[in-house]
């Protein structure tokens, strides 16, 4: 039993870090793509609507990822975790159902049209067809996080004499407190991985002195959307969901910032290993009282320390999960540099001459994708033991039928088939990205 | 309520058979009576703009079926935990088929990219059949073994994928057996002919006429499969009639599965190509209404006395969760009549070479 809950984490695990490197993508370049055809309808430029199809192309590549990779997600619930979506299902069933009844087929219906429909449609019509998967995405976004949040914090239930959690108030799904800061912190971040990724594009342009009315096009673009993105992932939303966090998972804040004492004006910590044994942080670097004033608004609050909790409430990964934490907030501290910095050069017309930070900009782009999946993996070993936090463990969710043999059989198939996915999706992106967008179209007006 | 929802899930099951039946229809001509390059292309122009929606019926339908049966979701999941695995890596295979093919132009990039998607057409069938014909039989509930039930939860069971005897009578049943992979055959040949009706209704040409005349073979293999099958269904269980006697009308359903079974090889030639297609789809809804009216309510049935049988009493959300998904359900669903409308009315009538992706 030990081995099938061990599998059937990593499998989920695996599973969903491999997917949602497509929808972090997906979600932001729709949103520029319909607003590159927003701008090509009113100001008639055809630029606008070249780098529309050009990204339209890199969005094809990653949103069928998503898709084919998204759909063992749904499916996993009941063929892994039986007995949590036996007793969950009336809950989580239902925000999951709405995101296939609401975000699935509002794109799946349109992506055809909007991707080889431009000239059937017309101009107006193309663009509602970009501005309704821009919609699609971002519901199937807020669905998801919905059901998430609920499993953070949940609330509009009530637990059966049977161990079934029944729902009784829907309306408490979506104004559930953890749910709009962790959807707006979310879809930041998402923002930043795709200002990341066409910042990249652009400097690659630059770099190679190709495509060079479009890397300026792609590099303003990137900069301005990067700036306000990275800035709002962490002020207001990620300190609204930090406070979430403080106030519904004490014991998780504690453990995210290696707190094992309480702590009156607690220090926030830049770097340090999590000694569990002698539980203390080695070779720390800290910055005195900023966690009391982060969480409280107050320099010498106190903050309680795991030892202030009982241990069978820890969360079963600490150093995992002080890791995932200060990567993310230490990557997201970096971008936001990086883009100031950015906007700087952009303003005094520098960036082409300063080739070292195109430089920087072309390499930076895994790092969003890091930070991303740490912060994922923040909330989500942030919440262990549990799968309904407090209420349901992860180890009682299990599939009771499924053995661990057949659970390594299927974790292994899928890690070869998606080993494999990848390499066939960096082909077709190099591919897109060496061909480039359209330049016999631009020279044409 | 039960009824209502049990209702719904079953309507968007088999509009998720009808729409994405024909596109596996659509792989497996592409797999076995496509020559050229004219041809395949044919055949994806037929289906390009429509499977991605199709898909997502079956996607949605098990997120309804998570929300309103979640008892009945967690124990076929995890009971068909291989087929199911693999039948989402097979999704994997054929999306890939249809979407990457056309992304690089050459011959070593293309061919292995259109086998994949016939293939995996070919294998979904057969596995969505046989997953049907699981169903019917069903399954070992509670994992019982010796009178004794082996898992805590009575909706819990496991099915190999086969057991050597390859028996429907079998103690442990495997995924599948003589009368599974039977069902699963009646999938393949059904839907064969409901994607060669639907490439019909959709182009025109030569192969148009080359598929008209491949229907008489298929329809007469289909008919033998179909003889075997009822023959193997009345030997394995006793029908139940209960749902059949308190409503008589209910009668008519495998009389018109009759009527489309003989529609799908009167209308192989017939001009009005919508008639083909027509009653196939009409084969497909009644037979498959009709196989589930004489289960109802059992969702799966236990094949050992000791842990009854599934139901869609027994395996139902509470009232408050199946009413408020009511109000969500209705909404999204006529926004998804819009949708479909719209782009069915893009492309309305015969698809030619224009309406190409490439």
């Amino acid at each position: 039993m030990e081995d099938a809950l061990l599998y059937g984490r990593l499998q989920f695990a695996f599973t969903i870090t491999y997917h949602y490197l497509f929808p972090q993508l997906t979600m932001g370049l729709a949103l520029i793509i319909a607003v590159y055809k927003g701008f090509y309808l009113r100001t008639d430029k055809i630029i606008f609507n070249e780098a529309a199809k050009f990204w339209a192309k890199i969005f094809a590549i990653n949103f069928g990822m998503g898709v084919v990779t998204g759909i063992p997600m749904e499916f996993q619930f009941g063929t892994n975790w039986a007995q949590f979506s036996e007793r969950t299902g009336n809950i989580i069933g239902q925000t999951l159902a709405m995101e296939g009844m609401f975000s699935f087929f509002l794109e799946s219906s349109f992506l055809g049209l909007f991707l080889f429909g431009e000239k059937i449609l017309g101009q107006k019509l193309h663009f509602l067809t970009a501005f309704l998967i821009f919609i699609g995405s971002w519901a199937s976004g807020y669905l998801i996080i919905a059901t998430h949040s609920w499993m953070q914090n949940p609330v509009g239930y009530e637990i059966l004499a049977n161990g079934k959690f029944a729902l009784n108030n829907f309306s408490e799904l979506f104004s559930n407190p953890w749910f709009l800061p962790s959807f707006f912190h979310n879809q930041m971040a998402s923002m930043v991985t795709t200002s990341f990724v066409i910042a990249s594009v652009g400097a690659f342009y630059l770099l190679v002195n190709k495509h060079k009315e479009y890397a300026h096009l792609f590099l303003k673009t990137a900069i301005i959307s990067g700036i306000i993105s990275t800035v709002f992932v962490a002020v207001p939303t990620g300190d609204l969901l930090a406070k979430q966090v403080a106030k519904n998972q004490p014991v998780t804040l504690a453990a995210m910032e290696g707190l094992f004492n309480a702590e009156k004006g607690a220090p926030i910590v830049l770097i340090g290993q999590p000694n569990m044994k002698e539980q203390r942080l080695d070779n720390k670097i800290e910055v005195p009282n900023v966690l009391s004033f982060l969480t409280y608004e107050r320099w010498d609050a106190e903050i309680k320390g795991l030892n202030d909790f009982p241990e069978e409430t820890w969360p079963t990964n600490i150093p995992g999960l002080y890791y995932s934490y200060h990567i993310m907030v230490g990557l997201g501290t970096i971008f936001i540099g990086i883009m100031f910095l950015a906007v700087w050069f952009l303003w005094r017309k520098k960036l082409e001459i300063r080739r070292w930070f195109l430089w920087v900009l072309l390499f930076a782009v895994p790092f969003p994708y890091i930070a991303n999946t740490a912060g994922w993996y923040t909330s989500e070993l942030g919440r262990q033991p549990y799968l309904v936090y407090g209420l349901f463990k992860t180890s009682d969710g299990i599939s009771e039928s499924v053995s661990a043999g057949n659970t390594l059989f299927t974790l292994l198939g899928f890690v070869g088939l998606y080993l494999f996915l990848g390499f066939i999706m960096l082909i077709l992106v190099g591919k897109t990205i060496h061909k480039g967008p359209s330049e016999i179209t631009l020279k044409n007006n | 309520m039960e009824i209502t929802w049990y209702v719904i899930l079953c309507f968007m099951l088999v509009m998720y058979i009808v729409l994405d039946g024909f596109d596996f229809g659509a792989g497996i001509i592409h797999l076995f009576f496509t020559k050229n390059d004219k041809e395949k292309k044919q055949v994806m122009r037929a289906i390009g703009p429509f499977w991605d929606g199709n898909e997502v019926w079956l996607i949605a339908a098990g997120g309804v079926l998570f929300a309103t049966f979640p008892t009945l979701y967690a124990s076929a999941f995890s009971g068909f935990y291989l087929p199911l695995i693999m039948i989402l890596w097979l999704f994997i295979f054929r999306a890939l088929g249809i979407e990457f093919t056309h992304l690089i132009n050459h011959e070593l990039w293309i061919k292995p990219w259109q086998r994949s998607f016939g293939l995996s057409s070919l294998l979904l069938a057969l596995f969505f059949g046989i997953a049907f014909g699981n169903i019917i039989r069903g399954v070992n509930l509670g994992g019982v073994e010796n009178g004794i039930a082996q898992f805590n939860n009575s909706y819990a069971f496991f099915t190999p994928l086969w057991d050597g005897s390859f028996s429907p009578f079998a103690e442990r049943p495997g995924v599948i057996d003589w009368f599974t992979i039977t069902i699963g055959l009646v999938a393949v040949l059904s839907l064969t002919i409901h994607g060669a009706y639907w490439i019909i209704l959709k182009t025109e040409g030569d192969f148009v006429k080359k598929l008209q005349k491949k229907i008489l073979p298929l329809w007469i293999t289909l008919l033998v499969l179909v003889i075997i099958s009822i023959i193997a269904f009345v030997a394995m269980k006793s029908f139940n009639s209960e749902l059949f006697n308190q409503h008589p009308a209910i009668y008519l359903l495998p009389v018109i599965t009759f009527l489309g079974f003989l529609g799908m090889l009167v209308f192989r030639k017939s001009n009005k190509h919508w008639l083909g297609f027509a009653s196939s789809t009409t084969f497909i809804i009644c037979g498959i209404g009709s196989a589930v009216a004489s289960m109802f309510p059992i969702v799966i049935p236990s094949t050992n006395s000791i842990i009854e049988s599934l139901t869609i009493y027994n395996t139902a959300s509470e009232a408050y969760a199946l009413e408020v998904g009511l109000v969500w359900w209705v909404i999204a669903f006529a926004l998804v009549l819009v949708y479909f409308t719209f782009v069915h009315k893009i492309y309305k009538g015969k698809l030619t070479n224009k309406h190409d992706h490439h």
